[in-house]
């Protein structure tokens, strides 16, 4: 049996002149000096993160979401074996969003054994418009939980085998103030 | 679908893979298209507002952001328009060269992703490229290994795949050492094998017998086929330098859409873009190219926008084709940079996005202060043709179903690429049927 490192790589997504839609970005960032961790920011299409995480075996997006929920709101899905939640789907300007990379993805073959999506509940998305209070004050939390989740998963013992099908239900964490 | 007898009624609330915001209307009385009108939002006449009281250097960075496929576009047309506001013309030499390289980059990824992403699925009968992946695998594998192939150029050469940061006015901030650039061979060798197969591949979909006889137009230069730049000729005659843009070009506009309409004074609606350059240039495409053209049969002309798709790719084996010539001859420049003063005049430039020529005017002051900014976008230039595209789609079309007609229509636009690009994407198409 091979027995290779586990790759984990984070990855933060989102647009910095666009207020809450940074804060995955934000997250990230503060994630840079993580040992062990590749930590990468996206701000283009959602097409690339399929590079991005190719040789990956985990990888923990870091995005900013709009479902309704107050503003600041973390959200946690495990991607692995399905989907993610229409609520959490959001919208792409261009071609695919970050849900249908995912499924791109699987559908190639190219996804990686793990697929944690951290979703930020964004309010404000005005051109140049800085981080709205509720997003700033989680930043750090969700930093925080990424990390641990990060930690984990590269801690893990190198699957040789698939995945156990999970219940994949979104997570919602109270809000972090 | 919905409505009466009399009147039909078809929607498309959410059209993927065109890039932007827009809205169609078709309305049709009996069998007779009575009006189709393409309505689209334009931010370029935001940035050229923006553009006023900014320092001449920032015209490329600030221009770049009016959109994500093809940024190096809007920076090319930039530098190379206040350039000759100072006086300063880089038609050779390595900085030259360089820019080439990087737009080569760009040509791949947004060409790439155009054939694969948005258009093939019409082809093959999906509604986007995730549902097509499902059934192709292979066939999405290569529109992902050109774009990766396109970004690899776009950051090796801009310091990052999006928006590059390492190109300014008179040239770059830094100039990869030839030793950096070796690491493009091996990518673009592989992309050009994929771009070869795309035109066989092209070659091969079902295609609808049409003609179109816009006026094609397109940059042209002695020797090499048109990117950054060139004259402004066309089928019918014209040959301009792009100084002459503005006497020749008028736009103006309509209550429908907030882009504005270009068209040639007294001659027009034009058409630029892979058919125009195509036809224009075929006889400056590599030889590898023309080959891959001819192969499909393909002729010399082709004038069935349907097929710009087989066009995007045998563009596509050429700029493989250029940017591994580059890289293969490339000496560093001495300077990263070309010196460029300011000075009090109005400077023009054009090249070719991918999807079609790209205007910029700048007028500056003595001390480089931007006092006004003209930006024509391809999209603003395609939009007559594409509506008159569209009416002789419905018109031809008018016996199909309205779900099927509904598809011929939609892909009938983005056999020209149009990018609206906006925050937000929504294409509203309804025909309307009395």
């Amino acid at each position: 049996m091979n027995r290779h490192p586990v790759s984990v790589v984070v990855i933060g997504v989102g647009n910095d002149l666009r207020a809450d839609d940074a804060a995955g970005l934000e997250v990230a960032r503060r994630l840079f000096e993580e040992p062990g961790i590749a930590v990468k920011v996206h701000g283009g299409e959602a097409i690339d993160l399929l590079e991005l995480w190719r040789s990956a075996d985990a990888v923990v997006l870091v995005d900013t979401v709009r479902t309704g929920e107050a503003t600041g709101t973390i959200h946690r899905f495990d991607a692995t074996s399905n989907p993610l939640p229409l609520p959490l789907q959001g919208s792409s300007s261009h071609t695919i969003g970050v849900a249908e990379a995912i499924e791109l993805a699987r559908t190639l073959g190219s996804l990686p054994q793990r697929v944690i999506v951290y979703g930020v509940e964004g309010a404000r998305f005005a051109l140049a418009g800085e981080l709205s209070d509720g997003v700033q004050r989680t930043i750090e939390p969700v930093a925080d939980a990424v990390r641990e989740e990060a930690r984990a998963l590269l801690a893990r013992q190198p699957p040789n085998r698939p995945d156990k099908p999970r219940r994949a239900r979104p997570t919602t964490y109270g809000r972090s103030s | 679908m919905s409505g009466s007898e009399s009147t039909r009624t078809i929607r498309t609330d959410f059209l993927a893979r065109v890039e932007g915001e827009g809205a169609m209307f078709v309305q049709i009385d009996g069998d007779r298209v009575r009006d189709v009108k393409l309505r689209i939002y334009e931010p370029p006449r935001f940035f050229e507002a923006m553009l006023r009281g900014r320092a001449f250097t920032e015209a490329p960075d600030i221009t770049s952001r009016i959109c994500g496929i093809c940024p190096i576009a809007y920076q090319m047309s930039a530098v190379r328009a206040i350039e000759d506001a100072c006086g300063v013309a880089i038609d050779s030499g390595p900085i030259r060269d360089l820019r080439r390289l990087i737009y080569c980059g760009e040509w791949i990824e947004s060409l790439g992703l155009h054939v694969y992403l948005l258009h093939a699925p019409d082809f093959l009968g999906y509604p986007g490229f995730v549902e097509m992946a499902r059934e192709h695998p292979q066939v999405a594998e290569r529109g992902l290994q050109l774009k990766k192939a396109g970004n690899t150029v776009m950051t090796l050469v801009g310091g990052r795949e999006i928006h590059p940061i390492n190109i300014r006015v008179g040239g770059f901030y830094r100039a990869p050492p030839r030793a950096e650039l070796s690491a493009l061979i091996d990518p673009l060798e592989r992309a050009r094998e994929i771009a070869l197969a795309t035109v066989r591949w092209a070659g091969e979909l079902p295609f609808p017998d049409v003609r179109r006889e816009p006026e094609l137009v397109a940059l042209a230069e002695p020797g090499r086929y048109p990117i950054d730049l060139g004259r402004i000729v066309s089928d019918r005659g014209l040959d301009i330098a792009p100084a002459e843009f503005d006497t020749h070009v008028v736009e103006e506009h309509v209550a429908h859409s907030n882009a504005l309409h270009a068209r040639l004074r007294e001659r027009g609606s034009y058409l630029t873009g892979p058919l125009a350059r195509y036809n224009l240039s075929f006889a400056q495409l590599s030889p590898v190219a023309r080959d891959a053209a001819r192969e499909t049969g393909l002729g010399e002309t082709c004038r069935n926008p349907f097929q710009s798709i087989i066009v995007r790719a045998v563009e596509l084996v050429h700029v493989c084709d250029e940017a591994l010539a580059i890289v293969d001859a490339y000496e560093p420049p001495d300077a990263p940079a070309m010196e460029v003063q300011p000075r009090r005049a109005v400077g023009h430039g054009a090249t070719e996005a991918p999807r079609g020529m790209l205007y910029h005017r700048y007028a500056l002051d003595h001390d480089g202060t931007i006092l006004d900014a003209r930006i024509v976008p391809p999209t603003s230039q395609n939009q007559l043709v594409i509506e008159q595209d569209l009416r002789e789609v419905v018109q031809q079309n008018v016996g199909l179903p309205d779900e099927a007609l509904r598809l011929r229509c939609e892909q009938a636009i983005r056999n020209h690429d149009p990018c609206i690009s906006c925050a937000t994407h929504f294409l509203d198409l309804t025909v309307q049927r009395g």
